[in-house]
């Protein structure tokens, strides 16, 4: 580094302090991320302070008015017009709020809502010990099968942290697809990923497989973190800045002044190629896209199912509307570089979980393996670069989130002696048994096949047809046929439930409380009406299909 | 604002189906009343329709259009030409007879749950199916045909692989493994050429920017739409695969008999009578004023196909010993000459096939509807397993017969007329073409009395020997069906005046006009 270049350094840090103005924060605009994060913050107090009978209460009641109340926040925003024409970049340009980022913000809430009510759920296992239970361990520190653990099964402690979990996984979730600049990008990607990896620990049945997971799914993503920050490193030697606009309009060739102390790297094309793609792999690893999707299929298997549903849903949402608004706001001008690119991983993604997914015993794993071939089918409208490619990613994702929860939560109710019977084979006859539940399931799976009159049709149209305007009619032919494929195990399963007969010795369906009834019949009520009425939504998704710059 | 009566006459049934499906299980009695009440109604509405439908009007009728899906340029549009009308027709009158037919087919044998209730499903699902396939007949908007042409097979999937016969060889275990893969096989044909289809709707959209037919149409005929001849040609080759697929058309017919064979007999009536027609209606509809470049150029292939499934289809119905089977294999050969009366492009062959697709049904419905009802008196569906029925069972035997010798176009019964005109058209324009369709009909004849011969002649069997004749509830459902047949070979008018209009409409769209004949071209 130049001797002019260290002193310019040296003589900026030296400015007098009183330069510095009070950074100005837009506190209404950032209120549901806020009171999200306050409630968590609340949830800690309560586990410190509440006693502990009384703590499964209070965390519930504080989480749902919190996610109601941040909800609310949304749509207060958005009927302000700041989703439309007062969209703008709050918070000294580190968060943006616009269209695509208030449309996410209420998806993920609400999916965080109904996955909230499938975490509360209680009635599922037999009671211990006269207590009642939910999916969670008794005390997460103790080790599986040891004294302490009896002991604390006995005592009837439950894990009620998993609330305030929630509440800061959501909250990251919340600011992960506005975030404008790469920094609040990287935080926020670790405030909603370390408490996903937690919940993913915390099961109470199966628990070394649960911890497992857990161990995988932290490890791999620590490694996809560490690509992003290298991947943002870059990016700020190329352009000499975190912002978001900056990057794009250094890319674009609008701004050439050259700090003077990153002379040597700003403008370097190779740091700006290998920086997008190490980040653009950080989030397709979030995203579950081929070939970062290795951790799918184990985490969502162990991980405990309520969580698993939530993070199906939530983290494809979050992930996709910050993926999104990277490609769109940061490297359109990139765009002939990372399109081809994406192509391919569109395909491999669509072909690969659907081929995949055929092979599988397990219906966590399968359902996992199907996530990815959606994901697939989403990298496709991402891909369309369009006005259109974004809203009809906006409407897959509200679709999708919904019959996500919903199917795991259906998984939950499906068990045996050992908790819940994921294995396939359990599942035969299951519609001689309990038609009821075999048919909501079978509404799930035709919605994730893609079945008209299903919120998965209207999506994958909407999707197709962006990507078919955009010039990847390629894509589209490769969508249909793994659509094609897909239906084919989804089908199987509903084949597994209505035609075989039932096995002697099958599992029961518990009779769930009104949380889980809820929580399923959202998924099915959103499914149905997204799949035969979609245009309202489709109107709130077109017109939230506008990045602010 | 008039009363949509299309609406009306796919929404009846669609009810019906939701009814019957909330009738509680102990109540199976109500539900087959309600259940044939729907479809009896939906028939009024039907013959409504009919009798409101003027041939010589415009050319869709009866229009309803409503928004929708904004969005994607969809409209909520329905509208019904001769053809349609006719085979709207068709569907409601052949809903209540396969209602009746399958009366006790969906009697649950033991007692599962208490929620378990296959009477109502069975019945509902049929009325669902029966909803569909109208509303697929009358809508004029491309998305919305598509919507139900694919949802259609979600009810169809349950009837074929959740009900079959009672009796089978290998035991209920077996069948119902025989069944289930029947239902896949089924649901994967038709929803890979469902899937393809959507490819080309989604590129038709790219290209003309809604889904109406009419726009379309209109636009490709005045010249304002411009499609380049690969475009063309690949969009329409997305929608004919999946019409081939459900028509079925060779070689993509394989799911047929074992669809067929597997379901009771009022479903495989169920199959190839009414949801085959979409099909072929649908080439007629959307094949050919989408793309008619296309279908031109796609011709020489889709007969030599045709030619393929009549011979192929009467060959291996002669070789079959399930009863089943037989009629499927011949239902393949009808819908060969049906997809060859389409796409001879005369309007002798359009005009037949469209006849040809009512009289089709109607036979199919008389034959496998008696031949169901053989099935379930023996438990066997192996033709060795019968003989010398007609001396123990003379009306059912006779009603059989009919139903055989209208399969195999006896003059005098209506399947014979649309046979003729198919002939008659395919050969004015490809003469070696129509010369050999005609070996399918001496193979029908072979497989028709080789059947009746071997099951209801010759020696009684003695398992055969205690078989009651025909009961009062099969008479009503066999009698109507075998008078249409023989109403509508004496005097086909009625349905070919109101096809005609249309057909001609269609065969101008494809700039077709009929060959002259050769004395008076040599003039």
């Amino acid at each position: 580094m130049s001797t002019a270049a260290v002193h310019s350094l040296w003589t900026t840090a030296a400015e007098p302090i009183s330069k510095i103005d009070t950074p100005k924060i837009e506190y209404g605009q950032l209120s549901p991320t806020l009171i999200v994060i306050g409630a968590a913050l609340v949830g800690v107090l309560i586990e410190a302070f509440v006693p502990r009978r009384s703590r499964y209460y209070a965390q519930v009641f504080v989480s749902v008015v919190a996610l109601c109340a941040a909800f609310a926040a949304v749509v207060a925003l958005a009927a302000g017009g700041y989703g439309t024409t007062k969209a703008h970049i709050a918070a000294m340009g580190a968060i943006a709020v616009d269209g695509p980022a208030l449309f996410l913000q209420g998806t993920i809430l609400l999916a965080g809502l109904v996955g909230l009510f499938t975490f509360a759920e209680r009635r599922l296992d037999p009671e211990a010990h006269g207590n009642r239970v939910d999916s969670f361990a008794a005390q997460a520190a103790s080790v599986p099968g040891s004294d302490s653990e009896k002991a604390a099964v006995k005592a009837g402690f439950t894990t009620t942290e998993v609330f305030p979990l929630l509440l800061f996984a959501i909250g990251g979730m919340l600011i992960f697809p506005s975030a404008n600049d790469l920094l609040t990008l990287f935080v926020a990607l670790e405030v909603f990923s370390l408490p996903l990896y937690l919940l993913c620990a915390v099961a109470r049945r199966k628990r070394l497989m649960s911890q497992e997971a857990a161990v995988k799914y932290f490890l791999l993503g620590a490694f996809a973190s560490a690509f992003t920050l290298f991947g943002i490193a870059l990016l700020y030697g190329y352009a000499g800045s975190v912002s978001y606009a900056r990057i794009a309009q250094v890319v674009d060739g609008t701004v050439t002044d050259v700090d003077p102390a990153l002379a040597n790297t700003m403008g370097n094309d190779v740091l700006l190629l290998m920086g997008a793609a190490m980040l653009v792999m950080g989030l397709l690893f979030k995203v579950g896209a081929v070939p970062f999707h290795m951790w799918t299929p184990d985490v969502y298997q162990g991980a405990p199912t309520p969580v698993t549903g939530f993070m199906a849903a939530a983290t494809k949402v979050a992930a996709f509307g910050a993926l999104l608004r990277l490609l769109y706001v940061v490297l359109p001008g990139l765009r002939w570089d990372w399109r081809p690119v994406m192509w391919a991983v569109a395909i491999i993604t669509m072909l690969g979980g659907a081929i995949v997914a055929i092979t599988q015993t397990d219906i966590k794993r399968l359902l996992a393996y199907s996530s990815i071939a959606h994901a697939g089918f989403i990298l496709a409208g991402v891909i369309a670069t369009s006005k259109d490619g974004v809203s009809s990613v906006l409407f897959y994702l509200a679709g999708y989130s919904f019959v996500t929860i919903g199917a795991f939560a259906v998984v939950t109710l499906v068990r045996d002696a050992g908790g819940e019977a994921t294995h396939l084979s359990k599942w035969a006859g299951l519609g001689r048994r309990s038609p009821l539940v075999a048919a909501v399931f079978a509404v799930f799976l035709l919605a994730f096949a893609g079945i008209p009159l299903t919120s998965g049709f209207a999506g994958k149209f909407a999707v197709f047809k962006a990507a078919a305007d955009g010039g990847a009619a390629p894509l589209v032919v490769v969508g249909v046929i793994s659509s094609a494929i897909a239906a084919f195990f989804y089908i199987r399963v509903i084949v597994l439930m209505f035609f075989s007969e039932p096995k002697a010795e099958g599992p029961t369906v518990a009779v769930p409380s009104p949380l889980t009834m809820l929580a399923i019949g959202v998924g099915v009520a959103v499914t149905l009406v997204l799949g035969v009425a979609p245009q309202y939504f489709l109107d709130l998704a077109g017109q939230a299909g506008v990045f602010v710059r | 604002m008039s009363f949509p009566l299309l609406t009306a006459t796919a929404a009846l049934p669609a009810l019906g189906a939701v009814a019957t499906a909330a009738v509680p299980a102990a109540r199976r009695t109500a539900a087959k009343w309600l259940a044939l009440a729907a479809s009896l109604a939906t028939l009024a509405l039907a013959i409504t329709v009919l009798v409101r439908f003027d041939p010589d009007g415009a050319r869709y009728q009866l229009t309803e259009s409503h928004p929708w899906i904004a969005d994607f340029g969809v409209r909520y549009e329905l509208g019904v030409d001769g053809i349609a009308v006719a085979l709207i027709a068709l569907t409601a009158l052949l809903i209540p007879f396969i209602v009746l037919a399958g009366w006790h087919d969906a009697d649950p044998l033991e007692t599962g749950s208490r929620r378990w209730r296959p009477t109502q499903g069975f019945f509902a699902l049929i009325l669902a199916v029966e909803a569909m396939v109208i509303i697929s007949f009358e809508a004029t908007d491309v998305f919305v045909f598509y919507i139900f042409f694919e949802a259609m097979l979600i009810p169809m999937y349950f009837l074929i692989g959740g009900f079959g016969d009672r009796a089978h060889e290998h035991g209920e275990e077996a069948a119902a493994t025989q069944r289930s893969y029947a239902a896949v096989k089924f649901l994967l044909y038709n929803l890979v050429g469902g899937l393809l289809m959507l490819a080309a709707v989604i590129g038709l959209y790219v290209v003309a920017g809604n889904f109406s037919l009419q726009e379309i149409a209109e636009a490709r005929a005045n010249g304002s739409l411009h499609m380049a001849t690969s475009t063309e040609r690949w969009l329409f080759l997305g929608f004919f695969f999946a019409f081939a697929v459900k028509a079925p058309l060779w070689p993509l017919h394989t799911w047929l008999p074992n669809a067929m064979q597997e379901s009771t007999a009022p479903v495989a009536v169920l199959i190839t009578a009414v949801v085959d027609k979409v099909g072929t209606f649908a080439m007629l509809r959307f094949c050919l004023q989408l793309f008619p470049e296309a279908s031109k150029w796609a011709t020489p292939v889709i007969l030599v196909l045709a030619l393929i499934s009549i011979v192929y289809g009467a060959l291996l119905a002669v070789g079959q010993r399930d009863i089943k089977r037989l009629v499927a294999y011949a239902s393949i050969s009808h819908f060969g000459f049906i997809v060859m009366g389409i796409f001879a492009m005369t309007s002798q062959g359009q005009s037949g096939a469209t006849l040809y697709m009512v009289n089709h049904g109607i036979s199919t419905a008389a034959l496998m509807l008696v031949a169901g009802f053989l099935i379930s008196r023996r438990g066997s569906r192996l033709i060795a397993d019968y003989g010398g029925v007609q001396k123990v069972a003379p009306v059912l035997a006779g009603t059989f017969l009919i139903g055989g010798l209208a399969t195999l176009s006896l003059p005098g019964l209506a399947p014979f007329v649309s046979e003729f005109l198919v002939l008659v058209g395919t050969f004015t324009r490809y003469p070696a073409i129509g010369i050999i369709a005609t070996f399918g009909i001496v193979l029908a004849a072979l497989y028709v009395l080789v059947l009746y011969q071997r099951t209801m002649t010759g020696p009684v069997k003695p398992e055969v020997s205690a078989m009651p004749d025909l009961r009062a509830r099969e008479l009503v459902v066999v009698a109507p069906l075998i008078v249409l047949l023989i109403l509508l070979g004496v005097y086909p008018k009625p349905v070919t005046d109101i096809v005609n209009p249309a057909v001609k409409q269609t065969m101008s769209d494809v700039h077709q006009t009929d060959p002259k004949p050769e004395v008076e071209a040599a003039k």
